[in-house]
């Protein structure tokens, strides 16, 4: 069965609006499966139940992308999701950084939403019906996903002493990694230039102006300086943590080949 | 009895349009804000909702059950406040 | 407790009417349902744990988004019958206390691992399909809170039980690994969810006064019964075998007869020596530990921005 295909070559070969689609949903995928991650172990059982439900919200983006990205190529989300490997996934880094404390989940989730909110209502502008309609459904999703993440940023930012100072070394740890979300490559130009999908450089604008409102009300100070924006995800070129994340991800589904589930 | 760090709250949701907002349970938050929003999350998943009202549950005054007597029984025998109390001639319509 | 108020609550149980939070009754009623409800809730919390261990793993997208709203549903559950027992008068803060220190338990079936995928499956299929069996008569039990969140939990478990099933269902009808999982996944559950029911009645301490009550309704082996006649049809469309070599249809009874069940490991896990006893309290007390600054955390800017509570709504005040 598919076990036997080169994935390899067939992502690289995809079509960019569906390469394009692929990292939005590897983007979510990621996301959802960090999120996951902390079932069991939220801070309060209410927190249990709310983060599953964002969970829930971007593994159903993911697998709405990844069907788009595969269709033509005829692969599953399925295929998509578990026989890849590490280097042919295209997901930004914040995404797959381990989860760190609660403090570190809150703060990425703020950063990705707030980036998600403006790329999905720049998406349901697209030239591409069914793109656009995609968006229009996950804009109102991430919305609710921003709401809950300002909410939690004020509340550990302005919080006690000692939230202040978690969410303080989140934010410096995570806020290199988020010029990555707003980095353009040839494929993205072109597909901006028909009208395709937002262009990312004109979402960093905006982006650096809500989120700096929002750091500044949590008494988080403004945006750390410094040069050091590591990238290279959307490429495949990753951190040592996805590895481990996909190994346990694709674990299962791997040991039985061809299996259906 | 150990006081809880969060305060207790009543969720009143509006299953659609046109409904009175009902008691579905209640939650633990800390402040109104969050308490909507866990609302939203715990009692509305399946779509059960349009509209929540979160209350604190020490604002709602309650009427005592031993009380019933004196509270409810006097609504009983008013019966002048039903329709059906009324004798109508037959043939009348529209009424 | 005057003698007043008791026949009142006695009469309302005679009248099979519900218990209300502010009724007055019994005091070994009350200490019995916070008793009942709070186990149930830990039951509930600690139950996603064995589950929970499959998130990261589930072999699909579909199977992964399944089990994310199977346990997100039983932490919702856990919420609403911590609501139910605070209405006795007894704090989440005590309740939760009991539970992490074991002076209140959860149903002993927690303590299994789970080691395969197939367990997810199984799980649903035995344990929710065990839980359902057990639960639907609680819908009908006497205090109205209890009564409340069992209708709203019955509901929405009413998927968790079908995905178990539907999951085994694939796996018996897939390759010879997973048939070979399923059947494994069976061979350990099948006893441990036949416990779950409880001691056999000739030996239950608590079972005829929460008769009387009218908080129990059907008695242990009544149930367990039922569950075991629901089951060995569903078992043979699978294809999958029950693990009980004296199970066997009874024409006189009209029931299936089936073997003794191990109470002397049913007692050792319920004593905390069950294989998880350890880990699931260990992860609990964790989870509470690690989260207190952030329950703090929100407690402080609470109390800085001075929103003193009041009522707030989606759509302001409007009625």
């Amino acid at each position: 069965m598919s076990n036997a295909r080169a994935l390899t070559a067939l992502t690289k070969t995809l079509k960019p609006l569906d390469g394009y689609a692929l990292a939005l949903g590897d983007d979510a995928l990621i996301s959802s499966h960090r999120l996951s991650e902390w079932l069991t172990y939220a801070p309060d059982l209410e927190e249990e139940v709310a983060l599953a439900n964002i969970a829930l919200d971007q593994l159903g983006q993911a697998r709405h992308l990844l069907g788009f990205a595969g269709r033509s190529s005829g692969l599953s989300e399925d295929e998509l999701a578990y026989q890849r490997v590490d280097r042919e996934y295209r997901n930004s880094l914040l995404a797959e950084l381990p989860n760190g404390d609660f403090a570190h989940t809150i703060l990425r989730l703020f950063f990705f939403s707030t980036y998600q909110r403006l790329l999905y209502a720049g998406l349901t502008a697209s030239a591409d019906g069914e793109l656009a309609a995609f968006a229009a459904k996950a804009a109102v999703e991430v919305g609710y996903h921003h709401e809950y993440a300002v909410s939690w940023t004020l509340r550990l930012g302005d919080g006690t002493e000692e939230s202040h100072d978690r969410a303080a070394a989140a934010l410096a740890e995570l806020w290199p990694y988020t010029a990555e979300l707003f980095a353009v490559d040839e494929d993205v130009a072109a597909l901006a230039a028909e009208g395709l999908v937002p262009d990312p450089e004109s979402l960093a604008g905006p982006w650096s102006e809500q989120v700096g409102t929002v750091l500044a009300q949590a008494t988080l100070g403004t945006a750390p300086s410094g040069t050091w924006r590591p990238s290279g995800g959307r490429a495949g070129l990753h951190t040592e943590a996805l590895g481990y994340l996909l190994a346990e991800m694709q674990s299962v589904h791997r040991a039985h080949p061809g299996a259906t589930w | 009895m150990t006081g809880d760090l969060y305060d207790l709250w009543e969720v009143f949701v509006r299953a659609r349009r046109g409904l009175s907002h009902q008691h579905v349970g209640s939650l633990h938050a800390p402040d109104a804000e969050v308490a909507l929003r866990r609302a939203r999350d715990l009692y509305t998943r399946r779509g059960e909702g349009v509209s929540i009202w979160v209350v604190p549950s020490g604002a709602v005054s309650a009427s005592d059950p031993g009380e019933k007597e004196p509270y409810f029984t006097p609504a009983r025998d008013k019966d002048y406040r039903y329709p059906t109390y009324y004798e109508l001639p037959k043939e009348v319509r529209g009424l | 407790m005057t003698t007043i108020s008791e026949s009142r609550f006695d009469a309302l149980l005679a009248a099979d009417e519900r218990i209300e939070p502010r009724d007055e009754m019994p005091e070994a009623y009350r200490a019995t349902l916070i008793r009942q409800i709070a186990q149930h809730a830990h039951s509930e919390i600690i139950g996603m744990q064995p589950e929970g261990n499959w998130l990261t793993r589930a072999p699909s997208l579909r199977r992964k988004a399944i089990l994310l709203a199977k346990v997100q549903d039983e932490a919702g559950h856990g919420l609403y019958l911590y609501a139910a027992a605070e209405t006795l008068g007894v704090s989440r803060t005590e309740l939760l206390d009991a539970l992490h220190t074991g002076r209140q338990r959860y149903s002993s079936i927690f303590n299994y691992p789970t080691l395969t995928w197939a367990d997810v499956g199984a799980i649903g299929w035995l344990v929710d399909g065990a839980a359902i069996v057990n639960q639907i008569p609680l819908t009908r039990c006497s205090f109205g809170p209890y009564a409340r969140a069992m209708v709203r939990i019955c509901q929405e478990e009413s998927f968790h039980q079908r995905q178990g099933y539907e999951s085994l269902h694939t796996l018996a009808r897939g390759t010879e690994g997973q048939r070979a999982m399923a059947q494994d996944a069976v061979d350990r559950w099948w006893w441990p969810s036949l416990m779950m029911f409880g001691p056999p009645d000739a030996t239950s301490t608590h079972s005829s006064r929460s008769t009387e009550w009218k908080i129990k309704r059907h008695s242990n082996d009544e149930l367990r019964q039922r569950f075991v006649d629901l089951c060995v049809p569903q078992a043979e469309i699978l294809g999958l075998t029950l693990p009980d070599a004296d199970l066997r249809w009874n024409e006189q009874t009209g029931h299936y007869d089936y073997g003794e069940i191990d109470w002397a490991e049913f007692k050792a896990v319920l004593d905390g020596d069950g294989p998880c006893n350890r880990q699931r309290i260990e992860r609990r007390t964790q989870a509470h530990r690690d989260g207190q600054w952030v329950r703090d955390a929100a407690a402080a800017y609470q109390a800085k921005h001075g929103q003193t509570p009041a009522a707030r709504g989606t759509e302001g005040t409007d009625r």
